[in-house]
């Protein structure tokens, strides 16, 4: 669901702008619509989720409707319509994860983070959520976190928790 | 020790660096095909080497590349299909991460051979550090005269970017990824046209997955009659296996192409047998779009020949015994593994990726999952295993793409070959939420059951 409430005025600064720049000539000309995935992973990076302004700009930067941004933004799993965490553990719950223990693991996020799949903690730190098969089954269970999507191999129960407090640390 | 043709050099330190991959041989495919072949002498010999698709559905590769129509003046593109998301596989991953000149390597010796002056590498957006992995890869490449303007002084002129996908499995379907990298919805196209002749832009295009654009190098390096005395039949060459599941040994081998199932499983050089001393209960052994086998069915074919890991002899048996070798994602179930919540488990992955576009595998993957989500559960009825066949035909071949086809097998082949452990679930509807029905008839063959 886009999220119409929560709408920040968002500023595009110039470096990300030149990074538009650079994708758009990866395609041929009139293709510029081309770089949309890879322009909204970079507004994802910096600003955590895709808001309606933000899409908005991204539209009026590529001369396409903002719908054709919407419908694509809705379309693709790794896209965040709503803010999250700032860390988004994401566990693969796929057939051959969960062999190796995936459900288990998503049990234990939930009670350790104390909160729902997709929902915040109170300092705003963590959200967790299951996804799909990311390709990564020889070495469940695993789970990724963005923007830079680092991953987490082999995981067991002290595993996460560790890693919980690391990134708690880190803040 | 198998012949390695893709993974020689994996254990090298900074095998991933070009200057470390040129020690090790790198870079001649590019330099003996543009300097001492013409495009279509590479095409002849991919085709002399009985090279077969690695992504899933095993097409002749070199006869996908003769198909690729030339008209005048027109662009045409090669796109490499890095979206790896049948689940169960994980082996281009593993080689882009470690070997991503190989890749490189590939990918300018089949722009070539195609005629491509611009290409793609379509690679699934979670992949993101093997996104800069081969970013960096192509820089090295460019810096070194083999990728940019006039390669080797031969006047042949490529750009090679990299394109993150969004997260959605049916970019892999080589129309969806197109449009998806057209910056659109994942929506698969209507065939005809073939991308051969309208694919990316509307231009002819090739869309190959990694491991086959990897494999051209060996190929060219080895030579094509070299490579095809490889494997058996129309299987030649070598494979990435992904393996995962409960086994001692998970991970990628590349193997020989005809090696025996049994011999995958349990030697020491491949899976190192079944983790914490189980048996053998079930195997999917080609990426979970393919139908699932029970031990005994896996390790020999009905006739009772030994099962190799070949096309054909994974196929033997048609879907009645047999399976598919597909993309090579082999996960195996040990007697703990509960058939019917992985058919849930798989039928919800099918589910949520299905794009929506045709209403047979829209609803009729949501109405699969709703059934065996009751029947896990313990609330099932004893006519629904026919109710799942039924659901399941009427998506078989009613849709645009063939993840309709990908979400029906698994569901079909399940309730095939481990009815009695679904009627189990619906008859102990309660003891099914705690306990486990275990092997049954299915034994691994190796150890009889007491
Ligand atoms: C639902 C679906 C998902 C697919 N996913 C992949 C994939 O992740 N990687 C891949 O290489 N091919 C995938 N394919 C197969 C591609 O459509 C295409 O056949 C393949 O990329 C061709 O390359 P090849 O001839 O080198 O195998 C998928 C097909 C379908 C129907």
């Amino acid at each position: 669901m886009l999220s119409v409430k929560k709408n920040e005025p968002v500023e595009f600064q110039e470096d990300l702008i030149s990074k538009f720049d650079e994708l758009v000539k990866r395609y041929p000309e009139g293709r510029q619509k081309s770089a949309l995935l890879p322009m909204l992973h970079l507004v994802q990076a910096q600003f955590g989720w895709l808001s309606v302004t933000a899409m908005d700009k991204v539209a009026s930067y590529l001369k396409i409707e903002p719908i054709e941004v919407y419908e694509v933004a809705t379309f693709y799993t790794m896209f965040f319509l709503q803010p999250r965490g700032k860390y988004v553990l994401e566990v693969c719950r796929t057939g051959p994860c969960c062999l190796v223990g995936a459900e288990r693991i998503m049990k234990h996020i939930e009670n350790r983070l104390g909160v729902k799949e997709n929902e915040v903690t109170p300092d705003g730190l963590f959200s967790w959520r299951g996804i799909e098969c990311v390709a990564a089954c020889g070495m469940g269970p695993v789970l990724q976190i963005g923007p830079e999507y680092t991953y987490h191999e082999h995981l067991t129960e002290e595993g996460v928790d560790q890693l919980v407090e690391s990134l708690r640390n880190k803040g | 020790m198998a012949r390695k043709l893709l993974l020689e050099h994996i254990n090298v330190p900074q095998i991933n660096t070009l200057a470390v991959y040129r020690e090790k041989g790198g870079y001649r495919a590019v330099e003996k095909a543009i300097k001492n072949m013409s495009p279509e002498d590479v095409v002849e010999e991919v085709k002399k080497s009985g090279l077969r698709g690695r992504g899933g559905a095993g097409f002749p590769t070199g006869m996908k590349w003769s198909f690729l129509a030339k008209p005048e003046g027109v662009p045409r593109y090669l796109v490499c299909n890095a979206d790896e998301s049948e689940p169960g596989t994980f082996k281009d991953r593993y080689l882009m991460t470690h070997i991503p000149h190989a890749l490189i390597e590939g990918m300018i010796v089949s722009s070539y051979a195609l005629g491509a002056k611009t290409s793609y590498i379509y690679v699934r957006g979670e992949m993101m550090p093997q996104i800069r992995i081969l970013e960096r890869a192509i820089e090295e490449a460019k810096a070194a005269g083999f990728l940019g303007k006039n390669i080797l002084g031969s006047g042949y002129d490529l750009e090679l970017y990299v394109q993150p996908g969004g997260g959605a499995y049916i970019c892999g379907e080589e129309t969806a990824l197109l449009e998806s990298l057209e910056g659109k919805r994942g929506n698969p196209r209507i065939k005809p046209p073939f991308p051969a002749i309208a694919g990316l832009y509307n231009c002819p295009t090739v869309v190959n997955n990694v491991e086959s654009i990897a494999a051209v190098v060996p190929i060219l390096n080895i030579g094509a009659e070299e490579y095809a005395k490889i494997g058996i039949e129309r299987s030649t060459g070598t494979k990435l296996i992904s393996a995962s599941g409960n086994i001692n040994k998970p991970g990628v081998y590349e193997i020989e192409l005809g090696v025996p199932v049994e011999e995958f499983i349990y030697s020491d050089e491949y899976c190192g047998g079944i983790a914490n001393g189980k048996r053998l209960k079930a195997v999917v052994a080609g990426g979970s779009s393919v139908p699932i086998l029970p031990a005994n069915l896996i390790l020999k074919t009905a006739k009772g020949d030994n099962r190799l890991m070949t096309y054909e002899s994974l196929a033997d048996g048609g879907f009645a015994t047999g399976t598919m070798l597909g993309s090579g994602g082999f996960v195996v179930f040990d007697e703990d593994q509960c058939i019917v919540r992985n058919t849930w488990n798989f039928t919800r992955f099918y589910h949520h990726e299905s794009c929506g576009q045709c209403s047979p595998c829209r609803e009729g993957t949501g109405w699969m999952e709703k059934v065996l989500h009751r029947l896990e559960h313990g609330h099932g009825n004893l006519s629904d295993m026919d109710l799942l066949v039924d659901v399941s035909k009427k998506i078989e071949g009613n849709t645009i793409c063939p993840l309709g086809d990908a979400a029906a097998w698994p569901v079909a082949s399940a309730i095939r070959h481990f009815r009695d452990e679904f009627e189990w679930h619906v008859t102990h509807g309660e003891e099914s939420q705690t306990g486990n029905y275990g092997l049954a008839h299915y034994a691994d063959p190796l150890e009889p059951v007491i």
